[in-house]
């Protein structure tokens, strides 16, 4: 079943050069009809630029993509799509004020006198759905389902344009177990019609699930491609990480942990995340860790009163506390870094001066204005520490790149000299200077005797940092390591031995 | 229980029905056929007008520029009626399609420089309205016998209801509208736009077209809505229908469309014309009522309805979140 | 500081001064200024006297225009406070207890407008869209439908009276936007306004009570459209709940967006919409006074607002971006790209 010997999709050569930056570098890659292909690679490996290259997206600087031995050159998704390859995402790009019929078949209605026909639309959706084992009611409004639903209806609507390749990037990312192996039926049921499918995602256990080749992506180049059949998890993790794994672990020093500073007990939030309880020292970093979508965002809008709890008690310094909003707890000396900096971080057309004390401001409150000299001084005094990068304090903080930007927000937050920094995802998508960088401060941030819980799906990075990780699953918390139980492989067994209970 | 779009719709028509049924109840004099046949020829202009509305809403946007389109139309045709020997018929055809390429150059602005639709059509407001008074700053009369021949056509029912032509233009125009957005592509591409112009993109949806082609509808609409006006009035005038804009947003959103885009049904527009209509026709029977109250009532109309929307949109965020946490631990 | 403030309202002077010289040169009498009965008379005057309203509007609309919101009910509230002010001055309150009552009307409508929108989330046009077709009925309910008329010399003083000179309604709104420009500038205000502005959920994560913010800014809005009433009713000696106002949060908006504030929220000036409003109102001096019929002031706005809204489009923007961007040799080329690159996720 996986290598025919004609290939449906072959891309040679491609490559991509953003400014200051080689993003794709000579990549090549080869679809075979009724495969599963992973591509895999850390956060900025190339993975997404190949697949904008690949349906057009993205113009391409160099090599050339062969449909079905016919050259192509897609000028955008909507281009490629009409050639035969459909993209589906992990947001769910299809409407949900409208009807799953009408989602299926906007744009190629099947129309009787001129006009739509929506009987038959709907019985025709009926009989697509059912081919990808659904049997839902075409006619209900899409919000009405589940994401799983709904991503299976945008697969369907795909696969019924496009016909020959579908690329699913991150698709399993917001779904649950049972939600998975829906879409993975789905999968199954499409290659066996001859599809080439080319799957993105960060889950190894589900590539190996589902997959029958994976080509693996670092710094923009291809590393290898494989056979999984005849791979190991382990061999795949290497070609992905290089050889940063066993650095990571040397690296790893003691922790001087000092007295506790918060408690909770019971902590939680219905449909958010499982009560759980957690002792927080002084001097400590938590490293909670998990699978996106696992809790571990969650569980730091629990704690920073983003998304209050609803349930279980907290005490600060041995006293009972409150938390019902960041404001609340920023007050008490709490900061938050969210995952998601542009939407929840950053104040994109403020100055990086401004966006460095804003919670600061916000914390003295209005009537009290922090003076330009004064703010002027704190933002220098940061962007020196921190080595951020700027031509001038005045620039909108939109304009710098996105390691500047994540720095600029921990000086956002080291401003207000909290005693506890809770940090969500803080190296995503920054550049490796920084990314070294900001694993450093959260080094000497430890030393100097704050208390971090950090949540990154970089589980090396995570490891060097931590005294102790929270393991996260189905948002609840599984398993904690602590000192010399800490390894890749533990977190990673105690995430797998969870899923396999699950199933 | 399946959330349904349908149900402001639903609520809307109760609305209507309960109302009226009040009313009948002080009024008994109120239900015949005089006072239903009145209230679709008083309100043929506002319905036809409320119709573009609804599609322009549908998409998420808004057009301000409608009252000025129809004030503009009546004048128009009345100073070409006076000052040129130009067939009635012949008139309307130009008018229509002033203001369609009006409205078509309102869609291009506000979809290829960006810009939001209100300033667009606040701009085509006054540009329209300043175009009506620079034509005549008087009332000018429309005396043509065309336009006799017009407005004495009607259908005079059991009760002495007489159903002119122009409430019967909108109950067209009504019912072409519901084919249009419910049986062709551009009606299922505008309700792409409202639910996310990005997504629809997409999803391969002409984003420039159908922008340009709902405010060319828009506009359009106004036109046959100042053509009616004018055959409701007889005359021109450049201070007419101040504010008209304002009457058929608020029949739009009491009619159960979603000021945000995407969700919302031309039916519901009908039922809150009709309700409006029956407020005003409410006060004239009461007699001792202050006509200021249609405006307040419609002001609490509006409140009501809004909340309403808002609480509805809160139970059904609310009604999935168990829902995953369900499947979840299932 | 200075610097950039001037830097920031530069082309609104530019226009200000091109829209004076047309009524320099329609009228070279327009700089004019003489003094009788100890009032002074000029066309500048007048265009300082009756640009008050909008002024006013547009001081509180330009804060309300920063958290990404609009107020369209201020011209109905201008109709509530009037018809408020000259039904207390008839009932026998002084001219003080009604210009007290009539900016607790306008708080009260700020208070509703605020709530609605940060409350219970309602979009602000629709929030406010309430209050603009109920309010007016609410304002004829008060007057009972009719011009109610008023000769408190007090009253009418704050509409129609001079101090120095000068008419009042001048003072009431050169103190008010300078007052609340004072207090937006010189708290944390005006940046914590702007943040939310730009993006609420990254100011909430950051510790703003965004909630109260906004709440503020509506009743700001209120308060300056509850003066702004209170000026045209004392001008007029009396209330028109039908007319007063009728349109002037168009007029509002456009003072603000002739002052190069975005609608989509975010960096503001109010002294920016302030010169906007001036401008308006120097247009329909010119058109007066250029003995053009009145006929062509609303075509000649619209197509003022055409020419600015099309500078001002994103669209056009970028185009003048990257027309700059290509200009300076010593520019990297990369830093440019790269800009335009978040210019573009900007605007999506």
């Amino acid at each position: 079943m996986s290598t025919t010997p004609e290939p449906v999709l072959q891309a040679t050569g491609v490559s991509k050069f953003f400014p200051g930056a080689i993003a794709l570098d000579d990549v090549s890659l080869s679809l075979y009809p009724g495969e599963v292909h992973a591509l895999l690679g850390e956060n900025g490996a190339g993975k997404s630029t190949l697949i904008k290259c690949l349906t057009g997206a993205y113009k391409r600087d160099a090599g050339t993509i062969l449909l079905d031995g016919k050259e192509i050159d897609p000028r955008d998704p909507q281009g490629s799509l009409a050639l035969g390859i459909g993209t589906v995402y992990q947001e769910v790009n299809l409407l949900s004020n409208m009807t799953v019929a009408e989602n299926l078949f906007l744009g190629w209605q099947p129309m009787r006198h001129g006009m739509i026909n929506n009987r038959e639309m709907v019985k025709r959706s009926k009989e697509v759905l059912s081919g990808f084992g659904l049997d839902i009611d075409p006619s209900q409004l899409l919000s009405s389902y589940s994401i799983a639903i709904q991503q299976v209806v945008a697969i369907a609507r795909a696969v019924e344009l496009a016909g020959k390749v579908l690329i699913l990037d991150e698709p399993t990312a917001s779904l649950d177990r049972e939600e998975i192996d829906l879409l993975f039926s789905v999968v199954r049921k499409l290659t066996e019609r001859g599809l080439a499918v080319v799957f993105i995602t960060h889950f190894l256990d589900q590539v190996f699930e589902i997959s029958d080749r994976a080509t693996i992506l670092r710094n923009g180049r291809i590393v290898g491609t494989r056979e999984l059949a005849n791979a190991t998890q382990t061999e795949i993790v290497t070609m992905m990480l290089g050889r940063q794994l066993e650095e990571a672990k040397k690296e790893r020093g003691k922790a001087v942990i000092g007295e506790t500073i918060l408690e909770l007990k019971n902590y939680g939030r219905r449909g958010t995340i499982e009560p759980f309880d957690m002792i927080l020292h002084k001097g400590e970093v938590i490293g909670l860790a998990g699978l996106l979508g696992s809790g571990r965002s969650e569980t730091a809008g629990v704690i920073f009163g983003s998304t209050p709890a609803d349930q279980g008690t907290a005490t600060l310094n041995g006293e009972a506390i409150k938390i019902d909003s960041p404001r609340s707890s920023i007050h008490l000396g709490f900061g938050l870094c969210p995952e998601d900096r542009k939407t929840d971080g950053i104040v994109g057309d403020l100055s990086v001066r401004e966006n460095i004390i804003l919670s600061l401001q916000a914390r003295r409150g209005w009537t009290r204005p922090i003076s330009r000299a004064k703010a002027e001084k704190i933002a220098e005094d940061y962007v020196k520490k921190l080595d951020i990068r700027l031509a001038s304090l005045d620039m909108p903080i939109r304009l710098l790149s996105g390691g500047n930007q994540q720095k600029a927000l921990l000086a956002r937050w080291l401003a207000t000299e909290p005693d506890i920094l809770i940090l969500d995802e803080p190296t995503r998508g920054i550049d490796v200077g920084a990314h070294a960088e900001i694993i450093e401060l959260i080094q000497t941030l430890r030393e100097q005797g704050m208390a971090l819980i950090v949540a990154s799906s970089e589980l090396e990075e995570l490891i060097t940092y931590s005294s102790r990780i929270v393991v996260l699953r189905d948002r609840r918390q599984v398993k904690e390591l602590q000192g010399d139980e800490i390894s890749i492989g533990a977190i990673v067994r105690s995430i797998a031995e969870e899923g396999g209970a699950q199933l | 229980m399946m959330k349904s779009p349908r149900l402001p719709l639903y609520m809307t028509m109760a609305t209507f029905v309960l109302a009226y049924m009040l009313c009948i109840w002080e009024f008994p004099s109120m239900f015949s056929s005089r006072v239903v046949a009145n209230l679709l020829t008083d309100n043929a202009f506002l319905g036809i007008t409320a119709v573009g509305m609804t599609f322009v809403i549908l998409t998420g946007g808004i057009d301000l520029s409608v009252g000025s389109v129809i004030a503009f139309t009546g004048v128009f045709l009345a100073v070409i009626l006076r000052d040129t020997s130009i067939h009635p018929l012949v008139a309307f055809g130009m008018v229509l399609a002033i203001t369609i390429a009006f409205g078509a150059a309102e869609g291009a602005i506000v979809h290829y420089l960006e810009m939001p639709a209100f300033i667009v059509t606040l701009a085509g407001m006054f540009l329209m309205r300043g175009l009506a008074y620079v034509l005549s700053t008087d009332s000018v009369p429309i005396t043509h016998e065309f336009y006799d021949v017009l407005q004495s056509i009607y259908w005079k029912a059991p009760g002495g209801g007489r159903f002119r032509l122009i409430g019967g233009v909108m109950l067209l125009v009504f019912i072409g509208a519901m084919i249009v957005l419910h049986r062709t592509k551009f009606g299922k591409n505008v309700y792409a736009l409202g639910g996310g112009v990005q997504t629809a993109q997409l999803m391969g949806v002409p984003i420039a077209r159908t922008t340009i082609l709902i405010y060319a509808t828009s506009g359009g609409l106004a036109g046959l809505a100042g053509i009616v006006y004018s055959l409701y009035t007889s005359a021109g005038y450049s201070l007419s229908t101040v504010g008209v804009e304002l009457d058929a947003i608020a029949a739009v959103v009491i009619g159960g469309t979603l000021l945000s885009g995407g969700t919302g049904f031309v039916a519901g527009t009908f039922f809150g014309i009709l309700i409006m209509g029956l407020i005003q026709t409410y006060i004239v029977f009461d007699g001792t009522l202050s006509s200021w109250w249609t405006k307040i009532v419609i002001g609490v109309l509006l409140f009501t309805f809004i909340m309403l929307q808002k609480v509805l949109a809160w139970a059904t965020t609310a009604r999935r979140k168990p829902a995953t946490e369900f499947a979840m631990r299932s | 500081m200075m610097g950039g403030t001037l830097r920031r309202i530069a082309p609104q002077l530019i226009i200000l001064g091109v829209v004076i010289l047309l009524n320099f040169i329609v009228f070279p009498g327009f700089f004019s200024i003489e003094f009788q009965n100890g009032r002074l008379f000029g066309n500048i005057i007048d265009v300082l006297n009756r640009g008050a309203p909008v002024a006013l509007l547009a001081t509180g609309m330009t804060l309300v225009i920063a958290t990404k919101g609009i107020d369209l009910s201020v011209g109905a509230v201008m109709a509530i406070a009037g018809a408020v002010a000259a039904s207390v001055v008839t009932a026998g309150g002084g001219w003080f207890l009604a210009l007290l009552a009539a900016l607790a009307a306008g708080l009260a409508c700020g208070s509703w407008n605020g709530i609605l929108v940060a409350v219970f989330r309602v979009q602000p046009i629709v929030a406010t869209l309430v209050l603009m077709v109920a309010g007016r009925g609410i304002g004829q309910l008060i007057t009972e439908g009719k011009i109610m008329t008023f000769n408190d010399p007090g009253l009418i003083h704050l509409g129609a009276g001079t101090i120095l000179g000068l008419p009042t309604p001048v003072y009431i709104w050169v103190i008010m936007g300078g007052l609340i420009t004072y207090v937006v500038r010189r708290t944390a205000l005006g940046m914590l306004i702007e943040s939310i502005g730009i993006n609420e959920t990254s100011s909430r994560l950051a510790g703003i009570n965004s909630r109260v913010l906004l709440v503020a800014v509506y009743l700001v809005t209120g308060f300056c459209a509850a003066l702004a009433g209170v000026v045209v009713a004392a001008d007029i000696k009396g209330a028109d709940a039908n007319n007063a106002g009728l349109w002037m949060e168009l007029d509002a908006i456009l003072a603000v967006v002739i002052g190069g504030n975005s609608l989509l929220g975010g960096r503001f000036s109010i002294i920016a919409s302030l010169l906007g409003a001036l401008i308006i109102q120097s247009v329909n001096s010119v058109i007066l006074l250029s003995g053009m019929p009145p006929e062509f002031n609303l075509v000649i706005k619209a197509l003022l607002i055409i020419v600015i809204l099309f500078i001002q489009s994103p669209a056009v923007q970028h185009a003048i971006y990257l027309f700059r961007a290509s200009t300076p040799p010593h520019a990297p080329n990369e830093n440019g790209a790269k800009n335009n690159q978040t210019a573009k996720e900007s605007l999506s």
